[in-house]
This record gives C-alpha cells, structure tokens and sequence, in this order.
C-alpha cells in the first residue's frame, strides 16, 4: 500500500470527535518550538485528531509545546513526520490532563485601528486595509524579529507569523493574527 | 551603580556581545528623528543598534535617561536569537561563568528564550556573588523565573497584566497556557499580584503595566498610577520595554526601588501623552519625548 493510500484510508478512518473521546494518549515532543508547529500543520493535514498542549511538568524545560494525539494512531504519526523530515525528541504516553493553550482573545476597538490580544501577544490592524501596524507583547526572542516581519504586511497576504516563528510567543501571535484575519477580512 | 543589560536582540547573525551601550545621536540630531543607540563591544568596535522593540528598546529608554541622569551608560551582554534559542544559550553560560565579575551591580535580564535549567545553573552561580547584584527581570527571563519556582530571589519584575495573569498562574508554565484569570479591562492587578505573591511567584517588586500601573511590593499595592491615561500606548510595540529600561535607569542612579517604579511608570505616560500616538506609533518615535517627560515627572 503506498503512503497515499494509507493516508487517505487514515483520514476515512477519523471521527472528528475530541481527542479525549478515544482512548489512551501520547505527546510528541520536539527540541524546538518551531517544529511542533510544523508538525502540527502536516499531521493536521493528514486528517489525525491531535492538540497542541503543554508537556506534563516533569517534561517540561521552559517554552514547551507538545502534541498531543492518540496512541492507536502512533505508528501513522511517525509516518507522516518522517516523510516531513521532521525528528521529534520523543514520543511519550501521558495519563493525567494536559495544560491546553489559552482560547480567550480580548479585542479593543480604536476606531480605525484594532487591537487583538491572545495570551501575552497583542496584535494591531488598521480596520479598513487589514494592515498589521503593531506587534506588541511577548517575551521571547522571536518577537521582536517577527514584529520586524508582520509590521506594513495586510492580513490578506502577509506572512503568517506560524511561518517564521519558533517559539510559544510566536504560536499565540499566530492566534491573534487569525482572530484579527477573521474579525476584520472575515 | 554600575548596571548590566542582558536580552537577546532580533539579528541572529550576532554573536555573544559584551561591551558598553551609549547615545550615539538625540532626536534632535539625527535625520530621522530618532535616537541613535550605539553599542561598543569586546573588540572596541562600535555599532549602531536600531531601537525597535525587545531589548534595543529597553537599551533606548536606558541609554536615553542615562544621559539626563548624567550616571553611567549601562554595561551590555546581547545575542543574536530569532527564537531557535542559540543567543539565549551563550548569555546564560555567559553570566554563569562570569556573575562573579558582577558582584555589587544591577543587573536587568529581558529577552530570552525561557529555559528553566539554565536559569537555575546562573540562580546557583549567584550564591557566590558577594555582594549580590540588584536583579530585575522582564520578558521571556521573567517567566524563566517564575516557572523555577525561584522568583522571589529577584528584586523587581515589571509584567503587563497579561504576564501577571501567567503569574497568578501557579500551573500556567509560559503565558500561553494561563487560563481564567484575564479580564477585558485588566483591572484585577491587585488581587493576581497578591496570588502571585502567595504561591511565590513574584518579585520582592512588581512593577505592573496596564490601564492603571500598580507598584506592589510583598503582594501589596504602595503606589498606582493612573493619568495621564494614553491609551494608544497598550497597542505600540515596546512600550513596556521602555517602561522596564526607564526604572532600570532611574536603579542605576540610586532611587529606591519602589520610587524608581512609581517614576517610571508616570515617565513612561507622560512620553506618550507628549507624543500623542496612533496605535501604529513606533517606540523610536516615542522615545524623543523621553527627556521632555521626565522633566515633567523629576519633582512629583
């Protein structure tokens, strides 16, 4: 059977129910923040039920993010990392409730511009041309390099900062960024 | 007090710098209107460094009240990271092998890549330092701290609410994952300091940045500030840093700390309410009212 086949079979075979919902669990763990975000992309792709989470605290190092999935579909997991080149630091079974990243976004309104703050990221886009006018926030060494990148480009075609960004500062000025698209581009 | 600045900056071809920072050129002076901050490394090489966000702009608003302050420019040790964490690295082995050479100083830790081994090695490393240096943290050192458990070491944090609700967090391990304690108008500050404060995961000194800027100390608020209110501040990226530059300034000048705090905070204000920005300001331009404000502020 070839990888394609596989996926497509994989993909058939998912539920879109909750992680959670389907029995025992794993977290894939990677050296850098920059890649969990690449391999969330790719296994997002391959239509695997998965969540980015935060490792369990005796795993954890400092600006952590992990993946969590579920341990049947391990196997296809590793497939589709390595056809990625991707080469995560392990793959850990976990028992207890992971730490899920924030979901709350505040908004605040400056009439042409719009502020949108996920976590400790706040993004600014001028309302009419859905221009990113500010980057503020954040405390990791990719922020100032990403608000370098993000400042002048338009939600419509910019660069999104899941792109360029390494860290977990990055992965919520991602958040942000999408709220801002969806509030202001639709 | 002699200070260091320590933080990685956004140009990953940068190497491990030590050396000294200074004003090169003041608003007035230079062709665009902004300052000039130059840094003189190890080599005896001097450099320009744009003042944009993170820790050039922490460098900016020091650098700036240094020369109104008539004290020393501070003492740097940058590194070039984009977030892969290598910058990061050097500093912290850096200041482990070397913290003693920093004994009496003040020492502000901004942009890192949060990494809780590394912190604890310079935390043990510190134990020799005699007599210890002022610490204070911001930014990505900050929540290194925090998530050691080992923040009541430090001297001062200067956090935004956001950072404070990570803080009030004891389970949140990075601000990403704090959950249920950010409210729309960040007017809980009081209250997550003092759970901060309790579960021991503040500063001796909290500088908090927000709507209204609270100085907490042991958990308590002693000073808040509240006007000039420029609410486009919030929305300009590095403001905070100037905040945490202008109080590491007013430190290395001899002010008490929760004094440093207070002025800083309302420095920082009245900079913006000479400045009068859109929420697309940048901190460059903001940062040429910084000697206007602080006349402004030196005898409140």
């Amino acid at each position: 059977m070839s990888f394609l086949s596989a996926l497509r079979r994989l993909k058939n075979a998912f539920r879109p129910d909750s992680v959670h919902s389907a029995g025992e669990r794993g977290i894939i763990l990677f050296t850098h923040t920059g890649d969990v975000i690449q391999a969330e992309s790719v296994l997002k792709q391959a239509g695997l039920p998965i969540s980015v989470k935060a490792p369990p605290p005796d795993l954890r190092t400092g600006c952590d993010l992990g993946i969590e999935y579920l341990l049947l579909h391990e196997s296809f997991a590793r497939v589709i990392l390595d056809k990625a080149n991707l080469t995560p630091l392990n793959y850990f079974h976990v028992s207890g409730e992971l730490l899920e990243p924030i979901s709350i976004f505040q908004h605040k309104d400056f009439g042409e511009y719009l502020m949108v703050r996920a976590a400790n990221m706040k993004l600014t886009v001028e309302k009419s041309s859905g221009r990113i006018v500010n980057v503020s926030g954040g405390g990791c060494p990719d922020v100032p390099y990403l608000g370098a990148l993000l400042v002048g480009t338009t939600l419509q075609e910019g660069v999104m900062p899941r792109a360029e960004g390494r860290t977990l500062c990055a992965y919520a000025l991602q958040l942000a960024w999408e709220e801002a698209k969806r509030l202001c581009v639709g | 007090m002699r200070w260091l600045i320590c933080g990685t900056v956004p140009y990953p071809s940068m190497g491990l710098t030590i050396g000294q920072a200074g004003l090169y050129l003041g608003c007035a002076s230079s062709k665009d209107g902004a300052p000039q901050v130059y840094i003189l490394d190890q080599r005896g090489e001097r450099s320009g460094l744009p003042v944009n966000q993170g820790t050039p702009a922490l460098l900016g608003a020091f650098v700036i009240m240094a020369d109104i302050l008539h004290c020393d420019p501070p003492e740097i040790l940058l590194a070039g990271d984009d977030g892969n964490g290598d910058g990061s690295r050097l500093l912290y082995r850096y200041l482990r092998d070397n913290i003693v050479n920093y004994a009496g100083y003040g020492i502000t830790f901004h942009y890192f890549l949060p990494d809780v081994d590394e912190h604890n090695r310079l935390l043990i490393a510190l134990e020799d330092v005699n007599p210890r240096p002022l610490l204070c943290a911001d930014a990505g050192f900050m929540y290194a701290a925090k998530m050691s458990g080992y923040a009541s070491v430090y001297d001062l944090f200067t956090p935004d609410a956001g950072e404070l609700a990570f803080l009030a967090d004891e389970n949140a391990p990075h601000p990403f994952y704090t959950q249920g304690f950010l409210l729309a108008d960040d007017d809980n500050a009081p209250e997550l300091s003092a759970r901060a404060h309790s579960h021991g995961n503040a500063a001796k000194i909290m500088l908090v940045k927000g709507k209204t800027d609270y100085v907490i100390q042991e958990g308590q608020v002693i000073h808040s500030i509240d006007v000039p209110q420029v609410p486009a501040l919030e929305a300009v990226g590095g403001t905070g840093d100037s905040v945490a530059g202008i109080a590491s300034a007013l430190l290395a000048a001899g002010l008490p700390i929760s004094e440093s705090c207070r002025k800083a905070a309302l420095t920082n204000r009245f900079m913006g309410q000479l400045a009068n920005p859109t929420p697309a300001a940048s901190i460059a331009e903001l940062l040429c009212r910084l000697p206007k404000a602080w006349e402004k502020v030196q005898n409140i």
